[in-house]
C-alpha cells in the first residue's frame, strides 16, 4: 500500500514541489497519476522509491515509513517496488536474460531460483525467444517489455511505471498497457505516470490528477480535470 | 550476498575486459608508480647499508696511562667493555702500535729513532651507535687508567646526519609517490565508473545493497592492483640485475657494494603486494562512493 498524508516537499533552491499531497493507493489497485510538467509527479516517484525524503507529512510504502527510513533500509524498500522508466534504462552490455537475472542476484537469489524464475517472467512479457539477445537488438516495445520483466522478476508488491509508453507508437503503447493490466490482475499494485490521455480513457481506472504540487482530482473520471 | 559470491567475482573479472582500455591504463599507471617507489626504496636501502659500513670504520682510540704496568693496562679493556655502547675494544700494545707506525712511515728518517717506550698502550674501540659518541667518550674518560681519547666527532655526526636525512627524504618521497599513485589509480577507476554510472544507478534502483554493487569493482581494483604489482616487481628485478651487471664492469665503482636482488626478494614481494593491494582496493573503494548516492 502507498499512503501520502499531507506531504510537502521543498528543494533547497526554494521550489515547493509538493504542497500537501494526501492520497492512498490500496494493495492490488491500478491507478494513473497524471499532471502537467513540473506538477510534482517525479517528486512523488522519488519519494516512493526512497530517493527523497518528505519535508513534512508522512509517506508509507509497503510497510516502510519513508520520512524516517534509514539509508541501509532503502535497498529493501526498493525490492518491494519495481520501477519502469520511459527510457527503459537497460544494461546494454548484458543479454536480455542477464538484464533480468542480475536483479535477482542483487537481492541474493540462488542460481536455481534464477534459472526457474527468469524464463517464466520473460515468457510473461513475450521475450522468451530473445533471451540471448542484447537490448540494442530489440525494438522499442521489446525493450520496454524487458524493462517490465526486470521490474517484475523479484515479485514486488508494487510497480511504478514512469511514462512507460512515452517512447512508443500507439500500437506498442497499447500492448504495454495491456501487459501492465495483466500484471495487475496477478495481484501487483500498479501506479502508471503518463501524459497519454487516450490510453487513460481506454482503461477506465482510477486517475489521480496533480497540479502545482496538489491533488486536484482523484477518481475514475479524474483525467477530465487534467484535460480541462 | 554469499549466494552470489562466485557471480560477483566473475563480474569483477568481466569488468576488466569489458573496459579493456581503462584497465590497461590503470595497470600501466600502477606499474610506473610502483617502479619509481621500488627503485627509490632500493636506492635508499643500498645507501643506508653503505653509510652503515662506513660508520663502522669510524673508531675511537683510548690511550692507557703509560705509568701503568702492562697487566693493569690490559685490565682497562674489561672496564671499557662494560660500557653499553661499546661494540668491541681491541687492545694494541705499544710494540704493535710502533710496528704499524713504522709501517705507515717507511723511509721517513725523522721517525727512525722512535722507541716503543715513547708510545702508549691503547684500545681501538668500535661503538654500536656513533650518534652517542660524546656520551660514550665521557664514560670512557671516567675509567681509571685512561690517559687520552682520540675521537672524530665531526665524522660521526656527519654520518648520523646523513643517515637521518636519508631516512626523512626516503619516507617523504615514498609517501608522496604512494599518494600520487593512489590519486592516479583512484581517478582511473573513477573514469571507469563514470562509464558505468547508469549500471550502478540501475542496481541501486532495483534494491542492490552497496556491498553487492561495490564488490565487483573492488575485485576489479584488486586484480588490476595485483597485476600491476607483479609486472612492476618483474620489471624491477630485471632492471636492477641489469644495473648491477653494468656496475660490476666499472672499476671505479668496485668500492661500493650493492645488495643483490635475491636478498631483497621477501621485502620487495611484501612491499609490492601491499602497495598493489593498497592502491587497487582503496582506489576503487573510495572512487565508487561518489556514484553510490542514488
Amino acid at each position: 500500500m502507498i499512503e501520502f498524508v499531507d506531504v510537502t516537499k521543498s528543494y533547497s533552491v526554494g521550489t515547493h514541489a509538493l504542497r500537501g499531497i494526501t492520497m492512498q493507493i490500496e494493495d492490488g489497485e491500478f491507478a494513473f497519476l497524471v499532471g502537467p510538467s513540473g506538477s510534482g509527479k517525479s517528486t512523488i516517484i522519488k519519494l516512493i522509491t526512497g530517493e527523497l525524503k518528505p519535508t513534512s507529512g508522512t509517506v508509507h510504502v509497503n510497510g516502510y515509513s519513508l520520512e524516517r527510513i534509514r539509508k541501509r533500509e532503502v535497498p529493501y524498500l526498493r525490492r518491494t517496488v519495481g520501477v519502469v522508466f520511459q527510457d527503459f534504462r537497460l544494461i546494454e552490455s548484458k543479454t536480455v536474460y542477464d538484464n533480468v537475472a542480475f536483479v535477482m542476484r542483487a537481492v541474493g537469489a540462488k542460481e536455481h531460483q534464477i534459472r526457474e524464475r527468469v524464463p517464466y517472467v520473460l515468457e510473461l512479457v513475450g521475450l522468451e525467444t530473445k533471451s540471448r539477445r542484447h537490448p540494442t537488438e530489440l525494438s522499442g516495445g521489446e525493450q520496454q517489455r524487458l524493462a517490465i520483466a526486470r521490474a517484475l522478476v523479484n515479485n514486488p508488491s508494487t510497480i511504478i511505471a514512469d511514462e512507460p509508453t512515452g517512447n512508443l507508437d500507439p500500437a506498442r503503447s497499447l500492448e504495454i498497457m495491456n501487459l501492465l493490466q495483466e500484471i495487475n490482475k496477478l495481484g501487483t499494485t500498479l501506479l502508471v505516470v503518463t501524459h497519454e490521455m487516450n490510453l487513460v480513457q481506454q482503461f477506465g481506472n482510477r486517475v489521480i490528477a496533480i497540479d502545482e504540487g496538489l491533488v486536484v482530482s482523484d477518481g475514475m473520471e479524474g483525467y477530465r480535470h487534467y484535460e480541462e | 550476498m554469499k549466494n552470489n559470491f562466485g557471480y560477483l567475482l566473475k563480474e569483477g573479472i568481466r569488468g576488466i575486459f569489458l573496459h579493456g582500455f581503462m584497465s590497461f591504463a590503470a595497470v600501466c599507471v600502477t606499474v610506473a608508480c610502483l617502479l619509481i617507489v621500488g627503485s627509490f626504496s632500493i636506492l635508499i636501502y643500498n645507501v643506508n647499508i653503505m653509510v652503515d659500513d662506513l660508520n663502522k670504520t669510524n673508531e675511537i682510540l683510548v690511550y692507557v696511562d703509560e705509568t701503568l704496568p702492562d697487566a693493569e693496562a690490559r685490565s682497562v679493556g674489561t672496564k671499557i667493555n662494560t660500557i653499553s655502547n661499546v661494540l668491541q675494544a681491541e687492545f694494541v700494545s705499544r710494540e704493535d702500535a710502533l710496528k704499524s707506525f713504522v709501517e705507515d712511515h717507511q723511509g721517513d728518517e725523522a721517525f727512525s729513532g722512535v722507541d716503543a717506550q715513547d708510545l702508549r698502550h691503547r684500545y681501538v674501540v668500535t661503538l654500536m651507535d656513533n650518534a652517542q659518541m660524546k656520551q660514550t667518550v665521557a664514560e670512557l674518560e671516567q675509567i681509571p687508567g685512561v690517559a687520552k681519547i682520540n675521537a672524530a666527532y665531526e665524522l660521526a655526526e656527519g654520518f648520523t646526519t646523513l643517515q637521518n636525512m636519508l631516512q626523512i627524504v626516503s619516507v617523504a618521497v615514498i609517501s608522496v609517490l604512494l599518494v600520487v599513485s593512489l590519486l592516479i589509480i583512484s581517478n582511473t577507476v573513477k573514469l571507469a565508473m563514470y562509464d558505468r554510472r547508469d549500471e550502478i544507478a540501475i542496481m541501486k534502483m532495483v534494491g542492490a545493497t552497496n556491498a553487492f554493487i561495490r564488490l565487483p569493482f573492488v575485485v576489479e581494483g584488486f586484480t588490476l592492483g595485483m597485476l600491476g604489482a607483479v609486472l612492476a616487481f618483474g620489471a624491477e628485478w630485471l632492471m636492477y640485475d641489469a644495473l648491477l651487471a653494468n656496475l660490476a664492469s666499472i672499476d671505479t665503482l668496485q668500492l661500493f657494494s650493492f645488495v643483490p636482488f635475491k636478498e631483497l626478494l621477501l621485502p620487495m614481494i611484501i612491499t609490492f603486494t601491499a602497495a598493489g593491494l593498497f592502491v587497487g582496493i582503496l582506489g576503487s573503494w573510495t572512487s565508487i562512493r561518489k556514484f553510490m548516492d542514488v
